[in-house]
């Protein structure tokens, strides 16, 4: 499905330290059941973020009022776990456009990249320095500026460059998606098939 | 080759280099062999030979199809089977949750609306997408295979190429039969010697992410080698592989030998005559070349490993049975999450495993739902009784292991010990259905994920081997298995 394009990015973040967050955190397995794309923003972290009577949980940031935006600042080995492409949905139902963090686990990495979540990668050392930064000050602007492949603390002018796929940056900036790529090979894959041996 | 290379003008080291190019392992070669274009500087555009599709991740590719106004481009390519969902008891009566009979309800309609083979509930074929694909021959040596679920990686036993995908990939893939992929990096993990008594596939699998962490074969595709594997059955294989992606690799692959032919031989999706014959040809030289290079290379000690349990939130917190859980201190970076993952599970730094009280034993899913893991459980539960203060969920993978559990008579010595046998799905290993481990509450399972919740709302996960949940299951605690194999 195609989405929407992706060039600069300036919000503040929410910043969510914790390492290894796996899918099942981010969309608990019982919420998967929709047979449509809709409302999964308002399950995002649920298990961490509301309690079993369904009344918010006051200490998870999600909760807690300073913090905003359309940036997730996440720990270390971001969304390990389950190929639910559910976990990028909640992220971007939610209002998420980006997601920080200083490793990502290999699927959910792409399927954030499918549907138009933009995930940096970036050093340690970096993602220290943003967490301090969001912390010390909730108002904190970060720049992601796509076509450059920079992020940057606003106040101080701290940047870093991280990586992104050439072909798949091209999509992000245009709102390409793989599968009209992919008609476009329909010839050339079903003479392919032909002579596949199985 | 080498007389080619004579020709050429170049040091030795040179030509060293460049033979070693040529040689290819065995995931170069399944994967070469399946690139239909390479998009320059871009992911290769990858043939996939066999599509799984179950009612969770499919749906919205399906509606994707519908908004395009396409149809699946190879209907017999592909095979769809309901399990995630599933209720294991009562499966002949409507299924009770509205939003899992609708879920079940879509991937009928849209199967029957495409063409593909459809195994759904109460279907003799039916089960866990990951076991009756190796069942019926769909899973093949040499094959590329996905599904919108990660532990695809279980068909890498025979020597295919095996992932998980997102949704989006998941309407590629019923589009057009293709993927567009990044070729990933390789590792080979060998394990040498011999396992001792009362280790197993999960053991194994479990020690080697435990040394790795739940990251560290991220962007990596595994192959698996030595006397270990090569001694290993192709069920206790498929656990290895299995557990690939809980190491943050995206598959892991076994080449094929003869157990792997033998296997899948008559099996119902097998190539027959001709094409068996084609098929042969390929699969003659799916091996990994000697001198071929990995990107990294790792070796370890079968009898080194001790039968294991994880202690934390996630499957690379496991320890052997003897052994204290990790102080701390000894955890590389992360102390704050480190700690947090012990006080959810309710255990200290240094604590033992053994004689862990146990509310829950799960003998199941994906990666120990096979007929081997049955056999192993009922070894341990013969002439035994179920303690009374444990639930036991035994849940076969599939109808077909369902059907041997009875023919080989382990039903009856499972009901004579004070068990009972539920029907195929996926079950509590992802508590979608109403097989909850409930908040607190302590369940030694077979499955693949010990993540916070992954077992029901604040249910907490002990992972390991069929006959550690067996020995659980009947002393009502943790206990090393190897006490109690006669």
């Amino acid at each position: 499905m195609a989405y929407d394009k992706f060039k600069v990015l300036t919000s503040t973040a929410v910043p969510l330290p914790i390492e290894n967050v796996d899918t099942d955190q981010i969309i608990p397995a019982r919420f998967l059941k929709a047979t449509e794309r809709v409302g999964l923003g308002d399950n995002l972290f649920r298990d961490w973020r509301y309690n079993n009577d369904d009344s918010p949980k006051e200490d998870f940031v999600l909760n807690n009022a300073k913090f905003s935006g359309k940036i997730l600042l996440g720990g270390k080995n971001f969304g390990s776990g389950s190929s639910r492409e559910h976990a990028a949905w909640a992220i971007y139902d939610y209002g998420f456009r980006c997601v920080i963090s200083s490793f990502f686990a290999d699927i959910f990495r792409n399927n954030c990249l499918n549907i138009g979540v933009l995930p940096v990668q970036v050093s340690a050392e970096y993602s220290v320095k943003m967490f301090e930064a969001v912390n010390a000050d909730p108002k904190t602007s970060i720049t992601i500026d796509l076509e450059n492949q920079k992020v940057t603390l606003d106040n101080t002018g701290e940047s870093e460059n991280f990586d992104i796929n050439p072909y798949k940056k091209e999509n992000m900036l245009n709102g390409f998606d793989d599968i009209d790529y992919l008609l476009n090979l329909k010839e050339e894959i079903k003479e392919f098939s032909k002579n596949t041996p199985l | 080759m080498k007389r080619f290379l004579k020709l050429l003008n170049l040091a030795d080291s040179k030509k060293t280099i460049i033979l070693q190019q040529m040689k290819k392992t065995l995931f170069d070669k399944v994967w070469d062999s399946h690139v239909v274009q390479q998009i320059k500087d871009g992911p290769d555009v990858l043939f996939i030979d066999r599509h799984m599709v179950h009612e969770v991740t499919s749906p919205v590719a399906f509606l994707g199809l519908d908004n395009r106004n396409i149809r699946v481009l190879y209907p017999e390519r592909t095979f769809a089977t309901a399990d995630h969902n599933t209720p294991t008891i009562n499966q002949h009566l409507p299924v009770a949750d509205p939003l899992s009979a609708k879920q079940l309800d879509a991937l009928e309609k849209n199967a029957k609306a495409h063409g593909i083979s459809y195994w759904g509930l109460g279907h003799e074929k039916n089960g866990i997408v990951h076991v009756v694909g190796p069942e019926y021959g769909i899973t093949l040596p040499g094959a590329t295979i996905v599904c919108g679920d990660s532990h695809t990686s279980t068909h890498g036993a025979f020597g295919a190429i095996a992932f998980g995908i997102g949704t989006s990939e998941v309407e590629m893939v019923l589009s057009t039969q293709c993927i567009l992929q990044p070729k990933p990096k390789k590792m080979r993990i060998t394990i040498k010697g011999s396992l001792e008594k009362g280790v197993g596939p999960k053991d194994v699998a479990l020690f080697i992410i435990s040394q790795l962490s739940t990251s560290g074969a991220t962007g990596y595709f595994v192959e698996y080698a030595g006397e270990v594997f090569n001694e290993m059955s192709m069920e206790g294989r498929m656990t290895v592989c299995n557990l690939s992606i809980e190491m943050g690799a995206r598959g892991g692959m076994i080449a094929p030998d003869e157990k792997t032919f033998e296997y899948i031989t008559g099996r119902e999706f097998t190539p027959k005559g001709q094409n068996w014959d084609k098929a042969m040809e390929y699969w003659s030289d799916l091996k990994t070349d000697a001198d071929a290079v990995f990107d990294q290379e790792l070796v370890f000690d079968g009898n080194s490993i001790e039968p294991m349990i994880t202690y934390g939130t996630n499957p690379g917190m496991g320890i052997g049975i003897s052994k204290g859980i990790p102080k701390a201190e000894s955890i590389d970076g992360g102390t704050a999450t480190y700690k947090k993952s012990l006080s959810y599970m309710g255990y200290e730094e240094g604590d033992r495993m053994i004689g862990k009280e146990i509310d829950f034993v799960f003998l199941g899913s994906c990666t120990n739902g096979r007929i081997e893991d049955f056999r192993a459980f009922t070894e341990i539960v013969k002439g035994r009784k179920k303690a009374s203060n444990v639930t036991a969920w035994l849940v076969p993978g599939s109808h077909k292991v369902e059907k041997a559990i009875e023919e080989e008579g382990l039903l009856d010595i499972l009901k004579e010990s004070g068990f009972e046998l539920r029907e195929p799905g996926c079950s509590a290993c992802l508590a979608m259905n109403d097989d909850k481990v409930p908040t607190g509450k302590y369940a030694i399972s077979t499955s693949n994920r010990n993540f916070e919740g992954r077992q029901g709302p604040g249910s907490r996960t002990l992972l390991a081997s069929p006959i550690m949940a067996a020995a659980a299951a009947v002393t009502g605690k943790v206990t090393d298995p190897r006490t109690l194999i006669n």
